[in-house]
């Protein structure tokens, strides 16, 4: 294990950022850390840089303890969501700065590091920038030299803080798939910190999601997404349809509805809730029909790169409760469904927890 | 129907006889200009023109005359080596305090920063007599300071002491809000990159907040010079000994000799204007940055 986190608690005041989390990364992944603002992934993140320092805890890279060391001794590099270059140096000096600095015995000479600065240029294909400032460069190419920057040092871990955060939607899909390729490529132990449940999907080879500092659940990006251990990893990781209802024989009952479902290790009588994916509902215009719940057709989008039907019905206890159900645009005119026509949801796939007081559930309405 | 057309001929007739929407009447403008105009001429241009007319007056050889008469050189000398010393000083000391305020979270942060605004707020006099106080021979420090021997008021050292504390904000109050919008990531990246925290000062903190220092050293530089009523209390206005420029003047004015107190007065009045100078070209230069930042 590359980096291992030991029983680390942190407290902002009265905020408890980090909640006693241990933590096992492997060598040579790239892991997220995925969770809401607020659910301390930054926090354990800077505590692994040696930015911030744990209230009590260790930090360990490759079996060696890090806790009490200085964060310019660890050899971590470190990606800021803004960037953070040296306004006043060119790129190169930027990227040299990590070189220049070492103390003059370990200092490599200025060739050394010209063939160092110019190789990672290449590499981040921002050779040309050389002797550019920051300024000069757009978002994305500046992220992509402060990268350069971090891997200069050779850094035994690299973190990356929300890197895409401050990039618009098409330069960040592009870096994306970029960071994922190059990581392919220098295979460094990397952890990245993003709230978007997209982003660690497709980049990451782990995944570990963070709720209110602590850890719900980590593996990989398909055990996540496929069997999520707590409501609120499932409700995080997706559009949801929540349903709240009760255990009863063969079926869920929901208010006057139920749904049937087979669960042997599921007690008659327990409150659960329920969880389909918007492709996981199939809509049946038969209002007669026994299984399904009830709903009302509120928007029908059969157009655009998410083709979909908006429903309402109605919890168990009464309230308004919002559906969303994914369908191909063919099977959406193929129903010739009506604003404001009642229709039955069957879910072809449902995921069920049992209900205690203290869940937490995420995107409690479709998001 | 009617009222389309003319709404849209509207634009055509204002744009001879309506001013524009913002702005404000001819009659406002060019009274508010010569307002200022007739003010600053009359209480900034007219006396720094008698100062000049007054040193020069009687030619550029009782200028020279006056300015390297011995206790008028004296005060110079004290002058500047007043301001060698307490310029340093207020450097360290508000580098520490901006860098303390903006990089680190601390218990009192508030109750220090409108600290160290106190000496903007208290009469010079005051300051003076509080320093009198503590280090004169009837003061809380006198004994022991008399007993060994050491000078601090009627003296360079007390007069060091209070221009030290009336130009102490200068520096910090330039710096405080330049590195608190700064921020700290650059030496956080700078720390990650396994730069010492000395390098990551020298390296990267200090290139970042040199045209603010440099302005806040301005800024200070001629306070220091010009400081009055404090140096009037400590320092005994001792002729040739620890009268300051401003102190000088005071004396020679006093006595009559205006020609000397004129061409005193020029100096440290051309000493101004350089500092005015230089940190007007500061401000140019932050600005161009600005635009190309």
């Amino acid at each position: 294990m590359s980096i291992r986190v030991e029983n680390i608690n942190k407290k902002f005041g009265d905020f408890v950022a980090l909640d006693n989390i241990s933590l096992e990364l492997p060598e040579g992944q790239l892991t997220a850390l995925l969770g809401p603002s607020g659910s301390g992934k930054t926090t354990l993140l800077r505590i692994i840089a040696g930015l911030e320092q744990p209230d009590s805890g260790s930090i360990a890279f490759y079996g060696k303890d890090q806790t009490d060391q200085h964060v310019s001794e660890r050899g971590v590099g470190f990606v800021f969501q803004h960037y953070a270059l040296f306004k006043h140096m060119t790129v190169y000096e930027n990227v040299a700065y990590g070189l220049t600095v070492k103390p003059r015995k370990e200092r490599p000479s200025k060739a050394e590091i010209h063939k160092k600065v110019m190789s990672l240029l290449e590499l981040v294909q921002l050779d040309w920038t050389a002797n550019r400032y920051p300024n000069q460069l757009s978002g994305g190419q500046r992220q992509r030299i402060a990268l350069a920057r971090a891997l200069a040092v050779e850094p035994k871990v690299l973190l990356l803080d929300e890197p895409f955060g401050a990039l618009d939607a098409k330069v960040r899909a592009e870096l994306r798939r970029w960071l994922r390729k190059l990581h392919d490529e220098i295979h460094v132990t990397s952890v990245f910190v993003t709230h978007d449940q997209e982003e660690a999907l497709e980049v990451s080879d782990r995944i570990v999601v963070m709720n209110q500092g602590r850890i719900e659940q980590e593996g990989t990006p398909d055990e996540v997404y496929e069997q999520p251990a707590t409501p609120f990893v499932y409700g995080f990781l997706g559009s949801v349809n929540l349903f709240h209802g009760r255990f009863e024989q063969h079926q869920i009952v929901v208010g006057a509805d139920a749904i049937e479902h087979r669960d042997e290790a599921l007690i008659h009588g327990t409150d659960v809730f329920a969880f389909a994916r918007p492709n996981e509902l199939e809509i049946i215009t038969d209002v007669d029909a026994t299984n399904g719940i009830l709903a009302t057709v509120t928007q029908v989008l059969a157009y655009g790169p998410q083709p979909r039907v908006e429903l309402e019905g109605v919890n168990e206890i009464g309230q308004p409760q919002h559906f969303q159900v994914a369908l191909p645009p063919e099977s959406i005119k193929g129903l010739a469904l009506q604003i404001g026509q009642r229709v039955r949801l069957v879910p072809s796939r449902l995921k069920v927890f049992e209900r205690d007081s203290s869940a937490v559930v995420a995107g409690d309405k479709t998001t | 129907m009617s009222t389309v057309t003319n709404a849209s001929a509207l634009p055509l007739d204002r744009s001879g006889l309506w001013r524009r929407a913002t702005e404000e009447p001819q009659w406002v403008r060019r009274t508010l200009i010569g307002t200022t105009l007739v003010f600053l001429s009359m209480f900034l241009i007219l006396p720094l023109v008698v100062v000049l007319y007054g040193a020069f007056e009687q030619g550029l050889k009782v200028w020279f005359a006056a300015i390297n008469e011995p206790d008028a050189a004296a005060s110079i000398r004290l002058t500047l080596l007043v301001v060698a010393i307490v310029v340093p000083i207020n450097v360290v000391f508000g580098v520490a305090v901006a860098w303390a305020i903006a990089k680190f979270e601390f218990r009192g942060k508030t109750i220090l920063i409108s600290m160290i605004d106190m000496p903007f707020a208290i009469s010079p006099v005051v300051v003076g007599l509080i320093f009198v106080i503590l280090f004169g021979s009837q003061g809380w420090l006198g004994n022991w300071l008399s007993a060994h021997d050491l000078r601090i008021i009627y003296a360079v050292p007390g007069i060091i002491i209070v221009i030290a504390f009336g130009t102490l904000p200068f520096i910090a109050r330039e710096l405080i809000p330049l590195m608190q919008q700064q921020g700290k990531q650059e030496e956080e990246a700078s720390l990650t990159l396994g730069a010492s925290g000395w390098k990551t000062f020298w390296y990267v903190t200090l290139p970042n907040i040199k045209w603010g220092l440099l302005y806040g050293v301005i800024l200070c530089n001629a306070r220091a010079m010009g400081e009055f009523g404090a140096v009037a209390v400590v320092s005994g206005r001792i002729r040739g000994e620890t009268n300051t420029m401003p102190l000088h003047i005071e004396v020679l004015y006093n006595e009559y000799m205006f020609t000397a107190a004129f061409a005193v007065s020029s100096l440290l009045t051309g000493l101004a204007l350089v500092t005015i100078a230089i940190k007007s070209f500061i401000e140019w230069h932050e600005n161009r940055n600005r635009v190309t930042a």
